[in-house]
């Protein structure tokens, strides 16, 4: 395990993000809490899994990370260091991003080369002359052949695009990189070409990455710890194999049991969620997922739960607290 | 008894200015009542277009031919577009991938569910009402009287997607054609209406075809599987056979490019396909995934490869496309595992 003795190379501190949503022209603005209190840390050279279903806030959370939206209240730390004091530009040159869609995250009017020399000169990074061989590194090493250079995007095949987008993320040698949905948008055969190469630089480069994603296979095969985000707080956090092989919240559960293993013969399960993903305008009270949660109590309808630290997992469930157990 | 659906030879061409683009080059295949097939395939393999020229709604340029297209006995090649048009969406119904897109922003949930059944049959609106309701019930959305007078955008992706099946269900169709109906769904809601879809399946005896990428997918859901690569069904069986003794390189590609929980090690590296798939413009020589296959040899090049029939049953339709001895397949396959 890391040394906790080094600062994590990223960290959040109680991360909050609200947004101010017009309801109709003359009804007042109500507060959505997209990131409500998230703390996390990753330390160098791990994979930290973000996994949640779409509107738990993952995006927001990766947009914070990378100083595209102010948090409302919290810190984002790189190496100790809060990044409410740097510059867009300093953050950028240590982390970076790869995006879900290789077909729209490229400027379809730059070349190949000129993408990927991009961050070199907007950094002013070196000699300008060094910058064409800094790039063909890179390619290479993003698997690119050298011909590509002069291309465009619109000549590359999707997964080409995507090796693209991870030079260009990477050229600038960031310390961590946040893939959101690196692979979604790719068919089967390429999704494992990028994730051999996401695995292979990583090795190489000592990368620490971020990986947000509601594959739960591909997760479970590229994490060292995962995080699982509902309505914008993170419900449970351990370590890989602790919450493949036992989940602690009914979520997690519930997540993991909707999971489709190539099986045949095991049928479809039934996940028992209900159908409703509450609004997060009017987030249920108590626990936000005793809407839907199979195993809620009176408890859970009232009171919120609090962190606790279960078999090296942190949840936040009242199936876990014996306080409240005793008391029901 | 002849089965609900039966394809042979069908070929779907796009003529484009370099020449013809073959997109479906001569599959064929059979649908029961109360059966799924599962055509499983990259994009570009063809299977959307497939689905398709079933439902005769082919973008105008492109040509479909067949030996053999039958529903229930009715040769859909020959029939009249006006009697097209009765079987469309009345006794065969399509369900699309994108929910977002595929409903009309500009009309009432409760409009685009009733109006397939005022085409088709002779009710009243308010029977058309009640019909609706009842199949919003049915598909599991709460205060369905209430959502027929709501417009798309007032409904999440998944509820929406829910929809999409009540409407494909409207006129109780004999055979559902599924074109990636979970694909932009969250995995929660995607085994949700894997499973509701399954339940109404059963429950009217349709017979159904799930067009997806997902192998997931495919292992829980079909009875049968035919994989497409380039255009073409390099191996069809029961989904028992297809996964438990993948026969064509491809297919073992695939499933080699899955992680699965447990099975596959974390941080090891997946298996993958290398190159990419040929283009379909023009004349194709030998079989199509020679340039990608690890056994590849000279008759691969230039010997356009059948479907080698195989198995104890001549009815479950098993077959591969592949020059290797049946033999030196299933060895190949036991590398893989």
């Amino acid at each position: 395990m890391a040394d906790t003795t080094i600062p994590p190379v990223l960290e959040t501190r109680d991360l909050h993000c609200t947004f101010q949503v017009r309801q109709g022209m003359f009804k007042p603005k109500k507060p959505l809490h997209a990131v409500n209190g998230i703390s996390l840390k990753v330390h160098k050279g791990e994979v930290l899994g973000l996994v949640g279903e779409s509107g738990c806030g993952k995006s927001t959370f990766a947009r914070i990370l990378l100083g595209l939206q102010k948090p409302t209240q919290g810190d984002v730390l790189i190496d100790g260091q809060a990044t409410s004091a740097f510059t867009r530009k300093q953050i950028a040159r240590r982390i970076q991003p790869i995006f879900q869609d290789p077909y729209s995250s490229l400027n379809p009017r730059k070349t190949i080369g000129t993408i990927i020399t991009l961050p070199l000169s907007v950094h002013g990074v070196g000699d300008p002359a060094s910058w064409r061989g800094t790039v063909e590194r890179m390619m290479d090493l993003c698997g690119l052949p050298k011909r590509v250079y002069d291309s465009y995007p619109n000549q590359l095949s999707g997964g080409q695009r995507q090796r693209v987008a991870i030079a260009r993320a990477l050229v600038m040698q960031p310390e961590v990189v946040i893939c959101d949905e690196p692979t979604s948008a790719l068919d089967v055969s390429v999704q494992s070409q990028i994730l051999n190469l996401l695995q292979d630089l990583r090795a190489e480069l000592g990368l620490t990455y971020v990986l947000i994603s509601h594959n739960l296979a591909v997760v479970e095969h590229m994490a060292t710890s995962v995080a699982v985000m509902y309505l914008g707080r993170i419900v449970e956090q351990a370590d890989t194999d602790t919450l493949y092989h036992a989940p602690k919240h009914p979520y997690t559960e519930a997540l993991l049991a909707s999971v489709l293993t190539p099986e045949p013969g095991k049928g479809v399960p039934d996940a028992q969620l209900g159908a409703t993903f509450p609004n997060p305008i009017n987030p249920p009270p108590g626990c936000t997922f005793h809407t839907r949660c199979p195993k809620a109590m009176d408890v859970c309808r009232k009171v919120a739960p609090r962190p606790l630290i279960v078999d090296g997992a942190e949840v936040e469930c009242h199936l876990h607290d014996d306080s409240i157990r005793s008391a029901a | 008894m002849a089965a609900l659906l039966e394809v042979e030879n069908l070929r779907v061409d796009i003529p484009l200015g370099a020449g013809d683009l073959h997109a479906v080059r001569g599959i064929s295949f059979q649908v029961d009542r109360g059966e799924t097939l599962c055509i499983v395939g990259e994009s570009g393999c063809g299977k959307s277009l497939t689905s398709l020229s079933l439902m005769d709604l082919l973008p105008p340029k492109a040509r479909r031919s067949a030996d053999r297209l039958a529903f229930d006995g009715i040769d859909l090649a020959k029939v009249a577009p006006s009697a097209m048009s009765d079987i469309r969406g009345n006794r065969m119904a399509m369900i699309f991938q994108e929910p977002m897109t595929s409903l009309n922003p500009a009309y009432t949930i409760g409009n685009q569910l009733e109006e397939a059944l005022l085409r088709h049959r002779n009710v009243s609106g308010r029977e058309a009402r009640e019909r609706a309701v009842h199949l919003l019930e049915k598909v599991g959305i709460t205060g369905a009287a209430s959502r027929l007078g709501q417009y798309p955008h007032q409904l999440s992706g998944g509820l929406r997607q829910r929809v999409m099946i009540a409407m494909a269900l409207m006129c109780g169709p004999e055979l559902i054609l599924a074109d990636e109906p979970t694909t932009a769904l969250d995995v929660t809601i995607q085994a949700q209406i894997l499973h509701l879809m399954i339940e109404l399946q059963k429950e009217f005896g349709m017979g159904m075809i799930l067009i997806t990428h997902d192998l997931g997918i495919v292992a829980r859901v079909a009875d049968k599987v035919a994989v497409m690569y380039a255009g073409q069904i390099v191996e069809s069986g029961t989904v028992n056979e297809v996964f438990e003794n993948p026969m064509h390189p491809y297919t073992q590609g695939l499933l080699r490019c899955i992680p699965v929980p447990g099975k596959t090690r974390r941080g090891e590296p997946l298996g993958s396909i290398p190159g990419i798939v040929p283009s379909l413009i023009g004349e194709m020589k030998g079989c199509a995934f020679a340039n990608r296959c690890p056994y590849t040899f000279e008759a691969c090049l230039t010997t356009d490869v059948p479907l080698f029939e195989t198995g104890s049953n001549p009815n479950a339709g098993r077959g591969y496309r592949c020059l290797l001895s049946e033999q030196q397949c299933i060895e190949n396959a036991k590398e893989v595992a």
